[in-house]
C-alpha cells in the first residue's frame, strides 16, 4: 500500500478527517503526533472520516493518519474474566500503570495479558479432523470457568501437532496440515457477529431470584430485555442483580456512558460476593467494559460492540452469557453524537435514520445457538434505557421495545414510593412463557403457569377495584373485593417488593418464589373460609401468623420454615371464625 | 508562544468567528482577539481544517469586524493553579477580580480535566453532617458524591447551600472542608449574598471564588465551572484538601451551551438543548469524587433552577441522569413558611447507604430514616384523602398518620438558618420523639431491636 500515511484535514471533537490515504470502512487508523487510536466511518471523495477514540484537543491538520490495515477488533482467548476494559479493549489496571489515575491519551494495551502462561490441556490428538469452533484444548482459566479453546472461525483441516502444559496465547499450541498455526488467541471483528451454526427457540429461562422478573416476566437464555426508566428508578440496581444473581455462566457487564462510582462499586462488591450455584466469587465468570460519561464518546459507541463480541465467544463454547448493557440510550447519544458532526441528515429528534437498524442488529446478536461444534450456547441481552423525562414515546425507547421481547417498565411513581424494584407490573411484558412453561412445569411445578396466571389476573382485578376505591372509598367494597384488595396489597409488598440490598431478600430461588405465591393464595382460599363462616375482616388479616410470614422472608432459613409458618397462619385464621 | 496575527475573518455568528487560511491550527486551542479600538477578548478553537476555522469567544462578539486581528496561543486552555488560590476570587476567566495579584502559577492545568480511571476511584463512604435533619436523616451526603440541589427560582437554595458550606464537617475527623465556588450568570445580588456570608462566617478565607454574573459575557460561562473544578482537582488530589465545590447556576451554563449550538446550526436535541448536553454535563459532575491513593476528595453541590419547576425538563433531568441523587427544595413547603422547604418524597441521596450505620452515623439511622419517608408519604397522601373524603371517615391509624405528616414538616423539616443539629441527638434522637407520636404497632419498619433501645417509651405503650 503506497498510502498508508496520510495528514489531518480537519478536527471537529472526535471526529477528524484524513487526505491521502485510501483504508477501508472500519479500519483502525493512528491519528496525530501522538498515534490516538481512531476508526474510520465514513469514505468521503478523497476524504476519510475517522472517530477517534481519545481526547482531540491540541491535535492540528497536517499531523500524520497511519493506517493499520486492521478493522476494530478485540482479543479474544484466557485471561478475559475478572478483568474490566474501557470501550476499546484497554484494560484499565494497565492504563492505570502508565497514565496513573487519570487517563490521558496516545496509549496502547494489549486486551489480553501477552505474557501470561495458561496450562493448556488438548482434546484433541494428531489426526484428528477439525473444523471452525471445535474444541481443541481448555484451560482453567477461572476456579470456575474452564476455557475452551477453538479454531477459529474459517479454519479446519487435520491435527498435524497438538501441545500440552505452560503456554502464553501467542504461542502456537497447535499446527494443522494445511499450515494453519492455532494460538490460545484470536481476534475478531467487534462490527461482525461471530458466526453459528443456527438459532434455537429459547426454552430454558434465565433465573435472576428477582421475584417479579422470573415468576411474571421471564426472560429466557438467549432472549432479549429492555428495561427503560427515568433516573434513580432502579435501571442500574435491576442490572447488578442480574449480574449478580443470575444463572448464567459468564457475565459481561457494560457500564456505557454512566457513572464512574457505579463501575467502582461492582469492583468492589463482585470479588466478595458468592456465586450461589458455585460457591465462588462472582467475579471469576465476569468480565465489566467501562466507559463512563466523561470518557470519549467514540469509545462508548464501540463499547457495546466490544462486549457483545467477548459475549459471543464464550457462547461459542457452549457457554451461557447473559449481557447487560447500561445504558443503552447513551450509546444512542454517542451515535448521535458522531453523526451530527458527520453532518449526516438527522432522523426523529436528531438520532440518525440508522438508528433502530443499529439497535435491531445489535439485539439480534443475541440468541440460543447450535455453535460451529455442534454445542448449545447462549446470549442474553438486556439493556437499560434511559429515556428523556422518562417518557418512552422517544427513539431509542421505541426503536428497543420493537425488538426486544422482555419489557421491564420502571415506574417513578412505584420508585418514588419505594416500592423496589419499581417495575410497573401493569405494563411490562415478557412474550417467553408460552416457551418456557413445560420447562416450569417439569422441573419446578406442574401447576407452576397457573399460579401465575391467578397471581397476576389478581392484580388486574386490583386495579380496577383501586378506580372505585378513588371514588367512593373501600369500606363501600362488599367484603369479597375488600379481601381481594388485601390479597393484592401481599402481593405487591410480601412478594413483588424485593429488597436488592438486603442480604437475604436480595435472592429468592425459583421453588422458594412458588411457595410465595402459593402461600398468598392459600391466605386467599382461607381467608374466603372463614369470611363465609362469620368471621371479620378486619380478624382475619391480622392473624399474626400472617404478619411472620410476610416479615419471615427476611430471615434466613425462610425457605425452610414457611410451611410451618403457612400451617400457623390457617390455623389463626380458622380460629377467627369460633372466636365469633 | 505569540504567532502570526490574521485578518481573515470571512464570518461572524453568534457568539461564533470563521476565519480562513491559517497556519494549522490545534483544536481547542486558544485565540486571542483584538479588535480594531485596541480591546482584547479571548475564544476558542472549536472546529479546525485546512480551509476554515471556527472560534468560540467568550466575551460574545460584539464589535468585532472583518479587521479584528486574531492569534493563536498555540495551547489549548491552561488554567494557573497554586495554593494561594484559596481565599482569592476570581472572574469567570479565573483572572483575578478581588484587586489582588495575579496567580502565581505552581502549575498549567489543562482546564478540560482527563476522566478519572474508574478502575482508580474509591467508594465513596464517608458522611458529611451537613446539620440539616431533612438531609442527614433522608438523604445523606458522602464525601465525595455529586448531589445537587433541584430548586426554582424563587425558592431559597442558596441560603440551603450556605448553610451546608458553613455546617458541612464529617463525624469521624477533623478534616476541614474548603470551598470552591463557582458562579455562572447569577445576579450581582445573589452574589453579594454569597460574599456577604462567607465573609461573615469568615468562610472566605478557606474559599475560592470563581465568579461569571449575569452581565459577564454568556459564553464565558462556558469555561468557569471548568475553572472552578480545575482548582478543586489540584488542592484535593494534590494538597490533599477535602474540597466542596458549589455551582451556581448550571440552567444559566446550559442556556450558554443551547447558545453555542444554536450559532453553530447543530441539530438541536430535546427543546433546542445539545444533543451532547448529558456528555458535557458528564465531564463537569463526574469530576467529584474519591482516588485511590489520595487523601483528598472532591464533593460536588450543583445547585440547578428547574424552568417552570419542571422537574422532566432537560436540564434537571439530564442532571439527574448523571448526578448520585438529588435535594428537591418545594414551593409548596417555601409557601407554608417552611425552611429548609426540602421535600424528601422526590430527593434521594443513592450514595447514602454506603455512608450510613452502625460505625458511621448509628445503627437505627437506615430503619429510622426508612420509618420518616413512608409515614411521611402516607400522611401526605391521606391530606389529598382528607379533601375529598374528610377527616372522619379516616381510621386511628390514618388520623396518626396525618397529623404525623404536619409535626414532621413544622418540627424536623422547619429549623433555622444558623442550627445546626448533630446526626445523633439532634436529628436520630428529635426523630424517634417524633414518631412517637404514632402508635409503635404502626411502625412497621423499625426493627423491633431499635425499638426496645430508641424509643423514648411515652405514653401510648
Ligand atoms: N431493588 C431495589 N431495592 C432497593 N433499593 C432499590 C432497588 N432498586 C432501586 N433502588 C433504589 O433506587 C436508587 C436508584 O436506583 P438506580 O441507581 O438503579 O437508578 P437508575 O434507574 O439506574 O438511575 P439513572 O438513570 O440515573 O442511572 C438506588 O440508589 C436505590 O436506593
Ligand atoms: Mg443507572
Amino acid at each position: 500500500m503506497s498510502e498508508e500515511k496520510g495528514v489531518i484535514y480537519r478536527i471537529s471533537g472526535p471526529v477528524v478527517t484524513a487526505i491521502g490515504i485510501s483504508p477501508r470502512m472500519y479500519e483502525v487508523v493512528r491519528v496525530g503526533n501522538e498515534g490516538l487510536m481512531g476508526e474510520v466511518i465514513e469514505l468521503h471523495g478523497d476524504q476519510s472520516v475517522i472517530q477517534v477514540y481519545e481526547e482531540t484537543s491540541g491535535v492540528r491538520p497536517g499531523e500524520p493518519v497511519i493506517r493499520t490495515g486492521q478493522t476494530l477488533s478485540v482479543q479474544l482467548g484466557p485471561g478475559l474474566l475478572t478483568k474490566i476494559y474501557d470501550g476499546i479493549q484497554r484494560p484499565l489496571p494497565e492504563l492505570e500503570k502508565t497514565m496513573g489515575v487519570f487517563i490521558t491519551r496516545g496509549v496502547d494495551a494489549d486486551g489480553l495479558d501477552l505474557e501470561k502462561n495458561w496450562n493448556f490441556n488438548p482434546v484433541v490428538k494428531v489426526g484428528d479432523n477439525v473444523a471452525s469452533g471445535d474444541v481443541i484444548g481448555t484451560v482453567q482459566e477461572t476456579t470456575t470457568i474452564e476455557h475452551r479453546v477453538m479454531i477459529p472461525p474459517g479454519i479446519s483441516g487435520v491435527v498435524k501437532e497438538i501441545k500440552s502444559g505452560d503456554f502464553n496465547v501467542t504461542q502456537t499450541i497447535c499446527v494443522l496440515d494445511g499450515g494453519d498455526e492455532i494460538k490460545m488467541m484470536q481476534k475478531w471483528p467487534v462490527r461482525t457477529p461471530r458466526p453459528f451454526t443456527k438459532k434455537h427457540a429459547p426454552e430454558v429461562p434465565l433465573q435472576t431470584g428477582q421475584r417479579i422478573l422470573d415468576f411474571l416476566f421471564p426472560l429466557a437464555k438467549g432472549g432479549t430485555a429492555g428495561i427503560p426508566g427515568p433516573f434513580g428508578s432502579g435501571k442500574t440496581v435491576t442490572q447488578q442483580q442480574l449480574a449478580k444473581w443470575s444463572d448464567a455462566d459468564i457475565v459481561v457487564y457494560i457500564g456505557c456512558g454512566e457513572r464512574g462510582n457505579e463501575m467502582t462499586e461492582v469492583l468492589d462488591e463482585f470479588p466478595h460476593l458468592i456465586d450461589p450455584k458455585t460457591g465462588e466469587a462472582l467475579m471469576n465468570r465476569t468480565t465489566m467494559i467501562a466507559n463512563t460519561s466523561n470518557m470519549p464518546v467514540a469509545a462508548r459507541e464501540a463499547s457495546v460492540y466490544t462486549g457483545i463480541t467477548i459475549a459471543e465467544y464464550f457462547r461459542d463454547m457452549g457457554y451461557d452469557v447473559a449481557l447487560m448493557a447500561d445504558s443503552t440510550s447513551r450509546w444512542a447519544e454517542a451515535m448521535r453524537e458522531i453523526s451530527s458532526r458527520l453532518e449526516e441528515m438527522p432522523g426523529e429528534e436528531g438520532y440518525p435514520a440508522y438508528l433502530s437498524s443499529r439497535l435491531a442488529e445489535f439485539y439480534e446478536r443475541a440468541g440460543r445457538v447450535e455453535t460451529l461444534s455442534g454445542g448449545d450456547g447462549s446470549v442474553s441481552v438486556i439493556g437499560a434505557v434511559s429515556p428523556p423525562g422518562g417518557d418512552i414515546s422517544e427513539p431509542v425507547s421505541q426503536g428497543t421495545l420493537r425488538i426486544v421481547k422482555v419489557f421491564w417498565g420502571l415506574d417513578a411513581g412505584l420508585a418514588r414510593q419505594r416500592h423496589f424494584p419499581a417495575i410497573n407490573w401493569l405494563n411490562s411484558y415478557s412474550l417467553y412463557p408460552p416457551s418456557l412453561d413445560q420447562w416450569y412445569r417439569d422441573n419446578i411445578k406442574s401447576d407452576f403457569p397457573e399460579i401465575r396466571t391467578q397471581i397476576s389476573s389478581l392484580l388486574q382485578v386490583e386495579a380496577e377495584l383501586q378506580e372505585i376505591v378513588q371514588l367512593v372509598g373501600s369500606d363501600a367494597l362488599p367484603v369479597d373485593q375488600q379481601l381481594t384488595l388485601e390479597v393484592a396489597r401481599m402481593i405487591r409488598e410480601f412478594f413483588l417488593q424485593q429488597n436488592a440490598f438486603h442480604d437475604v431478600d436480595t435472592y429468592s430461588d425459583l421453588k422458594l418464589q412458588y411457595t410465595m405465591a402459593k402461600a398468598i393464595l392459600s391466605f386467599q382460599e382461607e381467608s374466603k373460609k372463614a369470611l363465609a363462616g362469620g368471621s371479620a375482616l378486619e380478624d382475619v388479616v391480622n392473624v399474626p401468623a400472617r404478619t411472620d410470614l410476610m416479615r419471615g422472608r427476611f430471615e434466613s432459613g425462610y425457605e425452610d420454615r414457611i410451611e410451618e409458618m403457612l400451617d400457623d397462619m390457617s390455623k389463626q385464621i380458622a380460629d377467627t371464625m369460633e372466636t365469633d | 508562544m505569540t504567532g502570526k496575527e490574521y485578518r481573515t475573518i470571512t464570518d461572524v455568528k453568534g457568539p461564533l468567528v470563521f476565519l480562513n487560511k491559517t497556519e494549522p491550527v490545534a483544536f481547542g486551542e486558544i485565540v486571542e482577539l483584538r479588535l480594531s479600538d485596541g480591546t482584547l477578548k479571548n475564544g476558542q478553537v472549536l472546529d479546525t481544517s485546512d480551509d476554515q476555522v471556527i472560534v468560540q469567544v467568550f466575551e460574545g462578539t460584539a464589535s468585532i469586524d472583518k479587521q479584528t486581528g486574531i492569534k493563536f496561543l498555540g495551547d489549548v486552555f491552561k488554567l494557573p493553579v497554586s495554593k494561594d488560590m484559596i481565599g482569592r476570587i476570581l472572574d469567570g476567566a479565573g483572572r483575578p477580580r478581588d484587586g489582588g495579584p495575579p496567580i502565581v502559577a505552581d502549575e498549567m492545568a489543562d482546564i478540560i480535566g482527563a476522566a478519572i480511571n474508574p478502575y482508580s476511584r474509591q467508594s465513596p463512604s464517608s458522611f458529611i453532617q451537613t446539620g440539616i435533619s431533612a438531609i442527614d436523616a433522608c438523604t445523606s451526603l458522602v464525601r465525595g458524591q455529586k448531589l445537587p440541589i433541584f430548586s426554582a427560582s424563587g425558592l431559597p437554595h442558596n441560603d440551603i447551600a450556605l448553610q451546608i458550606a458553613r455546617q458541612a464537617k464529617l463525624v469521624d475527623s477533623d478534616d476541614d472542608f474548603v470551598v470552591v465556588f463557582c458562579a455562572m450568570g447569577i445576579t450581582a445580588e445573589e452574589y453579594n449574598f454569597f460574599v456577604h456570608d462567607l465573609e461573615r462566617t469568615g468562610a472566605l478565607e478557606n474559599a475560592c471564588l470563581f465568579v461569571n454574573l449575569a452581565d459577564d459575557p454568556a459564553v464565558e460561562r462556558l469555561i468557569t465551572p471548568r475553572l472552578a473544578l480545575t482548582a478543586a482537582e489540584y488542592l484535593a488530589f494534590e494538597h490533599d484538601y477535602h474540597v466542596l465545590v458549589i455551582y451556581t447556576d448550571m440552567t444559566n451554563y446550559c442556556e450558554s451551551l443551547r447558545q453555542i449550538g444554536a450559532a453553530r446550526e447543530e441539530v438541536p436535541g430535546r427543546r433546542g438543548y445539545p444533543g451532547y448536553m448529558y456528555t458535557d454535563l458528564a465531564m463537569l459532575y463526574e469530576r467529584a469524587g474519591l482516588v485511590k491513593g489520595k487523601k483528598g476528595s472532591i464533593t460536588q453541590f450543583p445547585i440547578l433552577t428547574m424552568p417552570g419547576d419542571d422537574i422532566t425538563h432537560p436540564i434537571p433531568d439530564l442532571s439527574g441522569y448523571i448526578t448520585e441523587g438529588q435535594i428537591v427544595i418545594s414551593r409548596e413547603l417555601h409557601q407554608k413558611g417552611i425552611y429548609p422547604p426540602i421535600n424528601v418524597l422526590p430527593s434521594l441521596s443513592r450514595l447514602m447507604n454506603a455512608g450510613i450505620g452502625d460505625g458511621k452515623t448509628r445503627e437505627d439511622h437506615k430503619s429510622v430514616s426508612d420509618q420518616l419517608y413512608a409515614a411521611y408519604a402516607q400522611g401526605r397522601e391521606l391530606r389529598g384523602l382528607v379533601a375529598i373524603v374528610g377527616e372522619d371517615a379516616l381510621n386511628e391509624r390514618d388520623l396518626q398518620l396525618l397529623k404525623f405528616a404536619d409535626i414532621f414538616e413544622n418540627q424536623f423539616l422547619r429549623q433555622s438558618r444558623d442550627e445546626d443539629r448533630d446526626i445523633g441527638k439532634g436529628t436520630l434522637d428529635y426523630a424517634w420523639e417524633l414518631l412517637s407520636n404514632i402508635d409503635t404497632k404502626y411502625l412497621v419498619r423499625l426493627d423491633q431491636k431499635w425499638i426496645d433501645k430508641y424509643h423514648p417509651n411515652d405514653k401510648k405503650n
